[in-house]
């Protein structure tokens, strides 16, 4: 009977902080906040906004980022995914794009930093030998350059491997071989096949892990802290610093951009529906004229090229971090640290495992949480033979697609008057808020996709529901659900703003450590901190990978 | 499978119709009584409805998508109005659904009921016993997936057996095989279903498993269409 609570529990979970929140960032936004003595509405709080210096110049960074970082994320996925449709290298495509998907956005963000900053590691490669720089060369701006190419970048090397995953795990709906097969005997050569009829049919799929892609890049904060520019930064960075500032002052202005946020996340969601249409009719013209210009297929290719170097690129980011945290002393433009060290493995190693541990026991019990959850909505699904719609897939994404400063601003204000802010179980819960979509999303497919005869057979065998669950379908299902698990771990470990809002700031993770130590705090330290951002969400996959091996080693149709 | 002889009530289907929720009537008022030890045989082309017949039998019928009426008892017992695992019909489909997760021994050890069968050891060797009547000793733990496409069908009728049903649905249990091990495994599934006196159910699109099952034969024709059935 509890199971027929379920669908509501979560929707309660996902959807009560988004609503909630938002109402109580639009109200204070207008001036109304009672606890702060505002009962009337004013447009106050905009006036403060609009006078804010640098605004028109933060809300084009905003949506210029945002964009770019979209459409060059669509694109170079789509890229990577034609180049290599057709060829045998996507398992182990597949595998060298984990470390970026388990790593958080900051982790990344501040392994890329180091690489492209002046005094960064692609400099030392070719310094002095090509480049004649004994020192780091004074006019070269790259991190936090003022057009946000930096921000863009650090963005798409985590968003790509993403929206690349999404695209595949879509491709599995689509006769993907058969549909190659047809447009290459009419002639077209393997990437444009893949371009012309199997895109077009994934795209729709897509839709909404794009939205959110959208939504991430116009509002990250902890990235855009991190490689973007600081003066001024991007509107939801902004916002984050007047909350933060706890200048009472601040607070409606603080709103007000929260607000404006939402709309502005809004209206690119709906410029890009508007677009939709006319590029798609485009797309048939160019197919309409028949065309067998290889033009298309090369430029899937140098997309595929591009998308191929920002993991790269990922990955070295990932190893830079890793030479950090072990270099003694690394003087430029040295390509390689001039001592190595394991003192601050030892030394630091109390402070970073309560870091580490803090931020492992949120992740935990919020994936506890949210697997509880999403197992009894399927159950539930499956018991009462109910087809979930659009509708279900729209709001799974709500959390994920409103931007996030636009809520937690209002969960924040409803913590504080709960007496809840700052601690552990409003972390976890904030947390629950982002893990509970990627876990139901990640685990639904593979539930609904289990052969109903298993359970069939069992109960023809007297075998109750709830037996049939424990006995037949978890084990069965072993492998997803630790996926699962382990994506949602991730997803809690990357957790920046919801831990700074829910934490009130006092609640320290590693990522809100890597956020804070990244404005000048010493390398080796971010390095260590950037290495167990990663460790711990990649641990996670490992384990998810092992367990079921070898608790079904003997197994051979388990495997 | 010595036990269980004991003759048990009759399957017997009322006025039983199946129509799709987006209109088609799959099965029209069909009857029939399917006697202990005896195998009847629903035949169509695929598509027909035959599987959707057998899924509102055993208790699977998807409510969403079907409407279903008519009464389904075994002797003087309704079934239609109990949940799948209290009807104790078995069920065996095109494919031997054995669990992967567990060995020969641990996929029959599911079905023995515990009322009966109750130590570690008792139950133990009732599957021993079965497996080496059925010429599989010492299969105990072997992984399914390593057994052959005949010996997969064997466990999964002994499986079904274990679990002490009071009547047998066979969902083109031997579609998939090819034709030397279809007439054993038929053979097979037949003999132990005669030899418990259960009332066996059959639906296949081949004339020959209608055949060897010798029982009552009911065509269904399509939409509307169902032939009485002729011994």
């Amino acid at each position: 009977m509890l199971l027929r609570l379920a669908p509501a529990a979560t929707l309660a979970v996902l959807a009560g902080p988004v609503v909630l929140g938002l109402a109580f960032t639009v109200l204070p936004a207008f001036g109304f906040l009672p606890a702060l003595g505002g009962t009337t509405f004013s447009l106050d709080p905009w006036r403060g906004l609009l006078a804010a210096p640098g605004l028109s110049t933060a809300l084009t960074l905003t949506v210029g980022t945002g964009l770019a970082t979209t459409l060059l994320a669509l694109a170079l996925a789509a890229g990577l995914c034609a180049a290599v449709a057709h060829r045998p290298g996507m398992a182990r495509l597949q595998r060298l794009m984990v470390p970026l998907l388990a790593s958080p956005p900051s982790g990344l963000a501040l392994g890329f930093a180091f690489l492209v900053m002046p005094s960064g590691w692609l400099v030392r490669l070719v310094s002095p030998w090509a480049t004649g720089w004994a020192v780091p060369p004074a006019g070269l701006v790259t991190v936090g350059d003022p057009l946000g190419i930096s921000l863009v970048a650090a963005l798409l090397i985590k968003e790509v491997p993403y929206l690349t995953l999404m695209v595949f795990a879509a491709s599995a709906t689509v006769p993907v071989e058969r549909l190659m097969a047809a447009a290459r005997a009419l002639g077209r050569d393997a990437a444009t096949a893949w371009v012309s009829v199997v895109f077009p049919q994934l795209y729709r799929q897509v839709r909404l892990p794009v939205f959110a892609v959208l939504a991430f890049s116009m509002s990250v904060v902890d990235v855009a802290i991190i490689v973007g520019s600081t003066n001024p930064p991007p509107l939801a960075v902004l916002a984050t610093r007047w909350f933060l500032g706890y200048d009472l002052a601040y607070f409606h202005t603080a709103a007000a951009a929260a607000t404006l946020q939402l709309v502005l996340v809004a209206l690119a969601i709906l410029l890009w529906l508007a677009l939709e249409r006319p590029v798609a009719a485009l797309g048939r013209r160019w197919l309409a004229r028949g065309s067998r210009s290889r033009a298309a297929g090369g430029a899937a290719g140098v997309a595929g090229a591009v998308a191929a170097l920002l993991i790269l690129l990922g990955l070295l980011s990932l190893l830079a971090m890793l030479v950090w945290s072990l270099a003694g002393s690394w003087r430029f433009p040295a390509a390689l640290p001039d001592s190595w060290q394991l003192w601050l493995w030892r030394g630091e190693a109390g402070d970073a495992a309560a870091l580490a541990s803090t931020s492992a026991g949120i992740g935990l019990a919020a994936v506890a949480v949210a697997l509880v959850l999403t197992l009894a909505c399927l159950e539930n699904e499956q018991r009462h033979g109910l087809h979930p719609g659009a509708a279900v897939q729209w709001l799974v994404y709500l959390p994920l697609i409103v931007p996030q400063i636009a809520f937690l601003f209002g969960v924040q204000v409803l913590l504080v008057r709960a007496g809840l802010d700052g601690t552990l179980l409003a972390v976890v819960w904030a947390h629950l808020v982002f893990v509970l979509p990627f876990v139901f999303l990640s685990l639904a497919d593979a539930y609904r996709a289990l052969d109903p005869r298993y359970a069939m057979t069992a109960a023809a065998m007297g075998a109750g529901r709830w037996q049939v669950f424990l006995t037949v379908k978890l084990p069965l299902l072993a492998r997803p659900i630790l996926i699962a698990a382990a994506v949602g771990f991730a997803v809690s470990i990357a957790q920046y703003l919801p831990t700074l809002f829910a934490g009130a700031g006092r609640v320290a993770t590693l990522t809100t450590e890597a956020v804070t130590l990244s404005s000048g705090g010493d390398r080796r330290i971010l390095g260590l901190v950037a290495v167990l951002q990663a460790a711990l969400p990649l641990a996670a996959y490992g384990l998810a990978l092992a367990l079921p091996f070898l608790a079904f080693r003997r197994f051979r149709g388990m495997a | 499978m010595s036990e269980g002889t004991a003759l048990r009530g009759a399957l017997v289907l009322e006025e039983v119709s199946i129509t799709s929720r987006v209109g088609a009537r799959l099965i029209d008022r069909l009857s029939l009584t399917v006697a202990p030890g005896t195998v009847a045989t629903v035949m169509g082309p695929s598509g027909i409805g035959k599987s959707t017949l057998l899924a509102y039998v055993a208790g699977f019928l998807d409510r969403r998508t079907f409407a279903a009426e008519g009464r389904v008892m075994i002797g003087k017992e309704r079934l239609d109005t109990l949940p799948a695992e209290a009807r104790h019909v078995g069920i065996l489909f095109q494919d031997p659904v054995l669990f992967p997760h567990l060995s020969v021994a641990g996929n029959l050890l599911f079905g023995l009921p515990r009322t009966r069968w109750r130590s570690r050891a008792q139950r133990r060797a009732r599957v021993s016993e079965v497996l080496a009547q059925a010429g599989l000793a010492g299969f105990e733990d072997r992984d399914p997936a390593t057994l052959s496409g005949g010996q997969k069908a064997r466990v999964s009728l002994l499986r079904t057996l274990l679990a002490e049903p009071r009547a047998l649905l066979l969902d083109e249990p031997f579609g998939k095989l090819d034709a030397p091990l279809r007439a054993e495994v038929r053979a097979f599934v037949f003999a132990h279903a005669r030899e418990r006196g259960l009332p066996t159910l059959l639906v296949t699109h081949d004339a020959e498993d209608a055949e060897a099952a010798g029982g009552p034969v009911v065509a269904l024709n399509g939409p509307g269409g169902v032939r009485p059935p002729c011994d």
